[in-house]
């Protein structure tokens, strides 16, 4: 991932909301230890490199700061590895079916 | 904007924001300290059953096809006894734009967001809802905000929300992504305000009115083939939208014979508002952190008074496990070649349980699914589970301990539902009611009405419970 980005790159901005001494009553003691932190996209107004602060405009059309935290972010969520304890369940029910299927003939 | 926005002043002006964002006068529908005119207010949205119905053709939403799960159904009762094991059915709403049955949630408040000439719609949800809002706004040439609680302080996303991230993205919305917490909801009202923007809330009678539809066309379409309504419908229950818009959609079909179950998830243990357990929960949805408070007290939603009031239309009200919902979600694809879900499954491993105390020539139908896709998928979960030190094996589902060990059921037998009882959520229910009355006030009789409409029961009943709550000091 590029470190520098130009005028009207998609870019990800990072910004903390509440410090860990602003969060809600509710919230529980783990949760309350940590910062509420946002994550935003957009076309940077200006260039920069990773960590300035910077301003944004969304495809929302508002203009947000925070700090540069990605350049052309990817989307890297995955199917990932099959899973043994899954990959087996086909061939046993359909064993199940076939036997249900004899005895019915 | 030089409006203060610290957590307490935002908070301090919601009802301002949501009478704005809404357009909905929540005050004119009072009848009692307790009570409220629910009819009067879906009602006063001026859409009826027809006029939706031509709004969601406009945009293909809904009119999905009912498919029969045969094999399915052969496989439960292989493990039935004699004569028993209802005929299985899938709505597979996965065939709306978006992929699940949100669309018909999101096209009313996209209408409506139109028609009142709001500038943008905004919705703050991390699951298939804003989806569908972000495609109803990119048919309406709105603009569109989404808000998701998308990933713990570590950094990690929950695969099945980064998943709708990139699907909002998709469809040309602005996506804001937080780490864990209630406090979303105050950013979401900063954006409101800051934006003028139509609040999509998954709580309001247009979310609530679009669902209609999907009860009143599966009853229609049931009735069409077999010459009779469902005996049961199983919903995913989280919020409770998807029980009270389905039922109330059988109502108007006639189907007033066809008995609703609710189906969650169950995640005991783990607490909705950790940024620990955020990642380990395997589920973001359909399970029992919503379901519960939900049903107990509808209006702690974003909106003063839910349209969404499960309590109203549940029959019986069950749970399942997670190894059990990744377990069926496997079954679907290998035997009926429909890979969807997985959380949209939760209704489906319930049906397989319940078909198995119906008669064979019953007819039980599983209301929704759900597309598939990276990250939104049972590898993606299972994988991350695994990561987060969380045990996956095979073996009894009674096993299966959320946040320690998934099992995944060995046998189609293991598969079983747990009753949620339904008078213990009844009386929960009566006694939060109770502890939003003004101090010093009764419930009138109006009140008691209401509050046996509220759960389905009799306003005697609601008296005992009253009386009992007394006792208990």
């Amino acid at each position: 991932m590029a470190d520098y980005a130009a005028k009207d790159t998609w870019v990800e901005i990072h910004r903390v909301l509440l410090d860990k001494g602003e969060r809600a009553p509710q919230v529980p003691q783990d949760t309350r230890e940590v910062p509420l932190e946002m994550k935003v996209k957009g076309f940077l107004l200006h260039e920069a490199a990773l960590g300035d602060e910077v301003e944004i405009v969304t495809v929302a059309g508002r203009k947000i700061q925070g700090t540069l935290s990605a350049v052309n972010p990817s989307y890297d969520h995955l199917f990932g590895s099959p899973i043994p304890e899954l990959s087996t369940i086909g061939r046993e029910v359909r064993e199940i079916l076939r036997q249900g299927r004899r005895e019915a003939s | 904007m030089s409006r203060e926005l610290s957590y307490e002043a935002v908070m301090a002006r919601k009802g301002e924001i949501m009478r704005t964002s809404v357009g909905i006068d929540y005050e004119r529908y009072a009848t009692g300290l307790l009570s409220f005119d629910y009819e009067g207010m879906l009602a006063g949205t001026g859409y009826d059953l027809e006029t939706i119905r031509a709004i969601q053709d406009r945009t293909s939403v809904g009119n999905t096809p009912l498919v029969e799960l045969r094999n399915l159904t052969a496989l439960a009762r292989s493990v039935s006894a004699p004569g028993k094991g209802a005929r299985i059915f899938v709505k597979d709403e996965a065939a709306n734009p978006s992929g699940s049955f949100k669309d018909r949630r999101a096209s009313l408040s996209a209408h409506e967001a139109r028609e009142k000439g709001y500038p943008g719609i905004a919705a703050a949800t991390s699951g298939n809802y804003g989806a569908a809002v972000a495609s109803q706004a990119a048919k309406a040439g709105l603009k569109c905000i989404i808000v998701q609680e998308a990933f713990d302080s570590r950094g990690i996303a929950q695969p099945e929300i980064a998943e709708k991230t990139r699907a909002c993205e998709a469809y040309g919305a602005e996506v804001i992504r937080l780490s864990v917490g209630p406090e979303l909801f105050y950013h979401f009202l900063i954006v409101l305000e800051e934006t003028g923007f139509f609040n999509a809330s998954l709580y309001t009678p247009y979310s609530i009115l679009g669902i209609e539809t999907l009860g009143h066309e599966l009853s229609c379409q049931v009735r069409e083939r077999e010459g009779r309504f469902p005996d049961v419908v199983v919903a995913t229950h989280a919020g409770g939208g998807n029980v009270t818009g389905t039922v109330r959609g059988l109502q108007k079909a006639g189907a007033t014979d066809t008995r609703m179950v609710a189906a969650s998830v169950d995640l005991a243990g783990l607490h909705m508002a950790s940024d620990r357990d955020f990642n380990r929960k395997s589920f973001t949805t359909g399970h029992t952190g919503f379901s519960i408070p939900f049903s107990t007290w509808p209006d702690r939603a974003d909106v003063p008074r839910n349209a969404a009031r499960s309590l109203r239309y549940m029959d019986r009200f069950v749970t399942v496990t997670q190894g059990e919902v990744f377990y069926i979600t496997q079954v679907l694809a290998e035997i009926e070649g429909m890979e969807r879900g997985p959380a949209g499954n939760t209704s489906l491993v319930a049906a397989f349980a319940l078909a198995q105390e119906m008669d064979e020539d019953r007819i039980i139908v599983v209301q929704e699914t759900e597309y598939t896709g990276a990250g939104k998928h049972p590898l993606g979960q299972l994988n991350l589970a695994k990561e987060m030190g969380i045990r996956v094996e095979r073996g009894d589902p009674v096993k299966n301990k959320p946040g320690e060990v998934i099992v995944i059921p060995e046998h189609p037998s293991q598969i079983r539902v747990a009753e949620v009882d339904l008078d213990r959520i009844r009386r929960s229910y009566i006694r939060n009611a109770l502890r939003s009355l003004p101090p010093g006030e009764q419930p009138t009789g109006e009140d008691l009405a209401f509050l046996a409409a509220e759960t389905k029961s009799t306003p005697n009943y609601v008296e005992e419970v009253i009386h009992g709550l007394g006792s208990e000091g």
